[in-house]
């Protein structure tokens, strides 16, 4: 989240939409109502279903499920049609008025520079035009048919509402009353806050269906606004935690880049990560990159990491390719993974295409499974009737479960989806052999480094070499892990502008990430979270509710990163001289001589508004990207229908197959094989939480199982009056994938849709059962869903593909 | 439950006059439909203080589950899909004890002892008193009460009375995570429920209005809802609950004859024939009954 929790209760709108807060959400949720209650908010809901989030909406809008980008394309054109955007916040904070590379194009579904065999884009052409002084080129009138606003409004011209009804299935009258709703908050002093979730990013186009909406609320001058935002609500409890600290191949902690093997040495990586200016003046606050990398090296190798090692850059790991999920189940799958530690997962169940991921497990000498859970996973090989028909005799695969706490049995910290970190303290001892997580990886890496040291190997220094400087070696305490990753000074630091005076003290905690360095004078774990423990002590721990602003922004609980920062771009709650478009909701302000106010500021505390230093200070030009060439799959998101379509063409380009789905999507061979067609499977499908469950893990809890004992699947009444289909039938569902059996449940909530002159049904799946627990067994749900994944972060298309159904 | 004798109101089967020396605050549990977001928290904090825990049922093709009452499910979250105006509408409603200022069970129950209302408005039933004969379930108007096959009983909400005594919220009421249950004296609850009524009216719900039937004397569980004219569209909430006039009937007489004990049993013996046909277990109960009256 931009914001926060707490401050949804601070918005005029509250919208709903690639989520359903009140299931998956249901104790943040609480915040939309309060903003009714209390502020007479309209709460409105755009879903595939009629949710519980609906039943408490002001109003529903239905769509079909992947086709989010053309509902929302088809908002920047109505915002633009009728002008409601607004203008002064856009031609100042966003790039507007940059002018474009002339090269750039689009042309038929596809940008410039498409590479069709490696289905990626050369984006040379995405590009600003710089200046003599390499700085980009501004129109500021904003009518240069190359500045990126003409482009915009070029590029979604044609989403108009007839079209938008064509592609999406929402009623037109629907859909400009939901545009009505949101046009009402381009309005200076008025906030639309989005709450969305995985039904936005489970699609092959996942990350543009967000880019599109922050698109929106840059038009509408809702960023950095309280009430405001782009916001991501988050699935388990530390989910931004995980994301934060980094568990993915291609990053390190703090967003920070992983080394890849284009950047062999450390004056080639720093180079490249570290952005150039792209406007006077401006923050472009990763051109402090070098201070985060290095004190991360030196948190993780400590003394051995010197300037003449380059604080050991070549202990990195260089990666060679995608080390997604995907990836890596279609690795493991042609055979080239030995050994798997799957930790706090159950990839059998939340992956997609079941078969695939258990025939790959059923490739790997051993398993070792860390969770609190008896995990489906860790009974990959074991038959358990037709929900898991497998052969164990010919799965060679030795499976190693290791019993770690739950949640609740450890102590430290979480991060919630409005990025404030709290201390939390164990309720409870663990069961029987039961360890913390970091016990059990600390106690694997001890043994390791010992063998390391004894037998030696190809390059041990990465192992024997790292820091570990915890009391016990076994078994790190979650202080000594929270105060590591805050991080320290090494020797003494000092002040940058006067080079006699030492601001932190050799071994000292440092209190913000301003005073890493990249000469090895600090360490720190990650940089975001650098403040949460300071000297003055641990911070996540605090429990002051105060709140004298009434937003709810409550500066003393917790430590939100970055900064303690509770508003993300809070500088553009104010107009260009520094006063707050609505006073009422002052985030900050500028006061004379300073920023200050209800919240830590996003700007330099004394860059003065002449200076122009603009509000999105992570950016090289200062301001917020409308045209972001950063993505992989084009600088404006388009249209494009999902990997199994149930209209067989895009209509944006219904003459040119290639861009029927995202052409920049990776698809690997045999899974282009296994997408079904509609011929064969005429109804759309999307997969889903309920709010009785967690995921996988609450059907073990009995309280969950007797609420929601029984796996089944939702369809509208035309659909089952036509399959002859009563509610509480059983049903069999099929994909090209496999098939699963589940109790209909024949409902007014699943809406019949007109899709480019066609009727399409959409079958609705909860995900939440399996064949461990103690729910009634049910089938793997993602024995169905396609393997294909978003173009940026390969999160699988879990939410729009698909099948057919019968009654059994 | 403990008996908080000084706090008890009427008493079933009982002619002598209740404890009036003490004064408390009539209380109530308001249920705003319209904040509802049927997440089941409620469900859940029932079978967590009370300790029961229903089966692992089936999925009956609804998202009702357990899919009714039961002994053991005191309270369930009941779903309704409507079209009203043409706008599809997903109604949910969390079913339970009224808490009636009438309380048909009560009137209705020939056990002396075995249901109670006290002071504050809380019905509750004394189990070690229950003798299972099922006149509660008829004197209901809501339909809520249930026995149980295990040990022939009868159960239901007992609004956490035991919390309530010592100055808890039901429990239901302090999980629910939207507010959508607020608990507190009947007065501010009504006050509460006239501004929500407001803002549903602002939002176009010109029949928004307050659950509170008369016919029951008023209930001490209310709900906000969207169309208080009719209540049918919520999974059947009663448009006029009234008791039974068989127990009205059974009321009038009894009184006069109360001290009469074998008329009584008689009676009862007839009122349970008419309603429910014989019943082994409940005769012999009230043979016992009969015994204990005549000492």
């Amino acid at each position: 989240m931009t914001n926060h929790w707490v401050d949804i209760k601070n918005a005029d709108l509250v919208m709903v939409m690639g989520g359903n807060a009140a299931e998956a959400h249901p104790c943040g949720f609480k915040w939309a109502i309060e903003a009714k209650k209390e502020r007479k908010a309209k709460l409105i809901v755009v879903d595939p279903r009629f949710t519980r989030s609906a039943a408490v909406a002001d109003y529903y809008a239905p769509v079909r499920a992947g086709s989010d980008i053309a509902f929302l394309g088809g908002v920047i054109s109505y915002l633009l049609t009728n002008d409601k955007i607004h203008h002064e916040y856009v031609k100042n904070y966003t790039n507007a008025a940059y002018l474009i590379n002339p090269d750039f194009k689009f042309d038929g579904g596809l940008f410039s520079g498409y590479n069709a065999e490696k289905r990626n884009y050369d984006k040379a052409t995405w590009s600003y035009q710089l200046g003599k002084d390499g700085y980009a080129m501004l129109d500021e009138t904003m009518q240069d048919p190359n500045c990126v606003f003409q482009l915009m409004k070029k590029h979604y011209s044609r989403y108009t509402p007839d079209m938008v009804s064509k592609v999406t299935g929402t009623p037109k009258e629907s859909f400009l009353k939901v545009c009505e709703y949101i046009a009402d908050t381009a309005a200076a002093n008025k906030t639309m806050t989005i709450l969305y979730a995985l039904g936005w990013t489970q699609h092959s186009h996942g990350s543009q269906n967000i880019r599109t909406m922050a698109m929106i609320q840059l038009l509408l001058g809702n960023m950095g606004m309280a009430g405001g935002g782009i916001n991501a609500l988050r699935g388990h409890a530390n989910v931004q935690g995980i994301t934060d600290m980094c568990l993915f191949g291609a990053s390190l902690p703090g967003y920070m880049g992983c080394p890849n093997e284009k950047e062999p040495d450390f004056k080639t990586y720093i180079e490249k990560r570290t952005p150039k200016m792209l406007r006077p003046n401006q923050m472009n606050y990763w051109q402090n990159y070098s201070k985060f990398f290095v004190s991360l090296m030196k948190s993780f190798y400590g003394n051995a990491a010197t300037k003449e090692n380059d604080y050991a850059y070549d202990w990195m790991p260089k990666i060679d390719g995608a080390y997604d999920t995907l990836a890596l189940f279609d690795k493991m799958h042609q055979g080239k993974i030995n050994g798997f530690v799957c930790q706090g997962w159950n990839p059998l169940a939340s992956v997609s295409n079941k078969k695939k991921v258990g025939d790959a497990l059923a490739k790997l000498k051993y398993l070792v499974v860390i969770d609190p859970l008896a995990t489906d996973t860790s009974e990959f090989w074991k038959p358990h009737g037709e929900f898991n028909e497998v052969d164990p005799s010919k799965v060679p695969t030795e499976v190693f479960r290791l019993p770690a706490n739950l949640f609740a049995e450890q102590t430290g910290s979480y991060t919630n989806s409005g990025r404030v970190i709290q201390w939390h303290w164990k309720a409870a001892d663990g069961p029987g052999e039961s360890k913390d997580d970091s016990e059990i990886l600390a106690t694997l890496f001890v043994k390791l480094r010992d063998m390391y040291a004894k037998d030696g190997g190809k390059l041990p220094d990465p192992i024997l070499k790292m820091s570990w400087p915890y009391r016990n070696p076994n078994k790190p305490l979650p202080e000594e892990l929270a105060m590591e990753i805050n991080g320290k000074a090494l020797g003494d630091v000092f002040d940058p502008k006067d080079k006699t005076k030492v601001i932190v003290k050799a071994g000292d905690q440092l209190a913000s990430f301003a005073q890493m360095r990249d000469d090895g004078s600090t360490s720190g774990g990650n940089w975001l979270y650098c403040g949460m423990w300071s000297q003055a002590g641990n911070l996540t721990a605090r429990r002051d509710n105060s709140d004298p602003s009434g937003l709810g922004q409550t500066l003393n609980w917790g430590f939100a990163w970055p900064a303690n920062r509770r508003i993300l771009y809070n500088r553009a709650s104010c107009d260009m001289a520094g006063k707050p478009w609505d006073a009422k909701r002052t985030v900050i302000k500028w006061t004379g001589d300073k920023w200050a106010g209800n919240d830590v500021p996003d700007m330099r505390p004394n860059a003065a508004p002449d200076e122009n230093v603009m509000p999105f200070i992570m950016t090289g030009e200062g301001v917020a990207r409308l045209f972001a060439p950063g993505m992989a799959d084009g600088p404006f998101p388009e249209h494009y229908e999902p990997f199994e379509t149930p209209i067989d063409k895009n209509p944006f380009h219904p003459d040119n197959p290639k861009v029927t789905s995202n052409p920049a999507a990776r698809v690997y061979k045999n899974d282009m094989e296994v997408f079904g067609k509609a011929k064969d499977f005429p109804y759309v499908c999307t997969t889903y939480r309920l709010v009785e469950h967690f995921h996988f893990w609450t059907k073990h809890s009995k309280l969950n199982a007797i609420l929601q004992p029984e796996q089944f699947v939702e369809i509208g009444e035309e659909l089952a009056k036509e399959k002859g289909i009563a509610n509480g039938d059983k049903v069999k569902v099929r994909s090209n994938r496999g098939f699963i059996k589940a109790v209909a449940v024949v409902t007014k909530r699943i809406p019949t849709l007109m899709v480019d002159g066609k009727k399409v049904h959409t079958v609705g799946i909860p995900i939440h059962w399996g064949f461990k627990g103690v729910t009634k067994p049910g089938f793997i749900t993602n024995t169905l869903t396609p393997y294909v994944g978003d173009a940026n972060s390969q999160t699988p298309e879990f939410k729009a593909f698909l099948v057919n159904i019968e009654k059994i | 439950m403990a008996l908080q004798s000084l706090d008890i109101a009427r008493r079933s089967a009982t002619t002598t006059p209740a404890p009036g020396v003490r004064q408390t605050t009539e209380v109530a549990k308001l249920i705003d439909v319209s904040t509802c977001i049927g997440c089941k928290a409620c469900q859940v904090a029932c079978m967590e203080w009370n300790d029961i825990r229903d089966e692992v049922g089936s999925n009956v093709g609804v998202y009702d589950n357990p899919a009714d009452l039961t002994p053991k499910s005191w309270t369930v979250m009941r779903y309704a899909e409507v079209e009203e105006k043409g706008k599809l509408e997903w109604l949910i409603r969390k079913d339970g004890c009224m808490h009636c200022a009438d309380p048909g069970c009560l009137k209705a129950c020939p056990a002396p002892g075995a249901i109670i209302q006290y002071a504050n408005g809380i019905v509750d039933f004394h189990q070690e008193n229950c003798i299972g004969c099922g006149y509660c379930v008829t004197g209901c108007p809501f339909n809520i009460p249930r026995i149980s096959q295990e040990d022939s009983k009868a159960y239901k909400c007992t609004l956490c009375s035991d919390r309530v005594a010592v100055g808890q919220a039901p429990a239901c009421a302090k999980v629910c995570p939207t507010g959508a249950i607020q608990f507190g004296s009947k007065e501010q609850m009504k006050d509460y429920a006239a501004k929500r009524v407001v803002d549903l009216k602002s939002r176009g719900y010109d029949k928004a209005g307050l659950y509170d039937p008369a016919g029951v004397g008023g209930t001490h569980v209310m709900y906000v809802l969207h169309h208080a004219d009719r209540p049918e569209l919520y999974k059947g909430l009663p448009n006029d609950p009234g008791i039974s006039p068989l127990v009205s009937l059974w009321k009038g007489l009894a009184k006069p004859v109360a001290t009469v004990a074998m008329a009584a049993v008689a009676l009862g013996s007839l009122f349970h024939y008419v309603m429910k046909g014989p019943n082994e277990v409940s005769k012999e109960l009230e043979d016992e009954l009969e015994k204990e009256d005549a000492k």
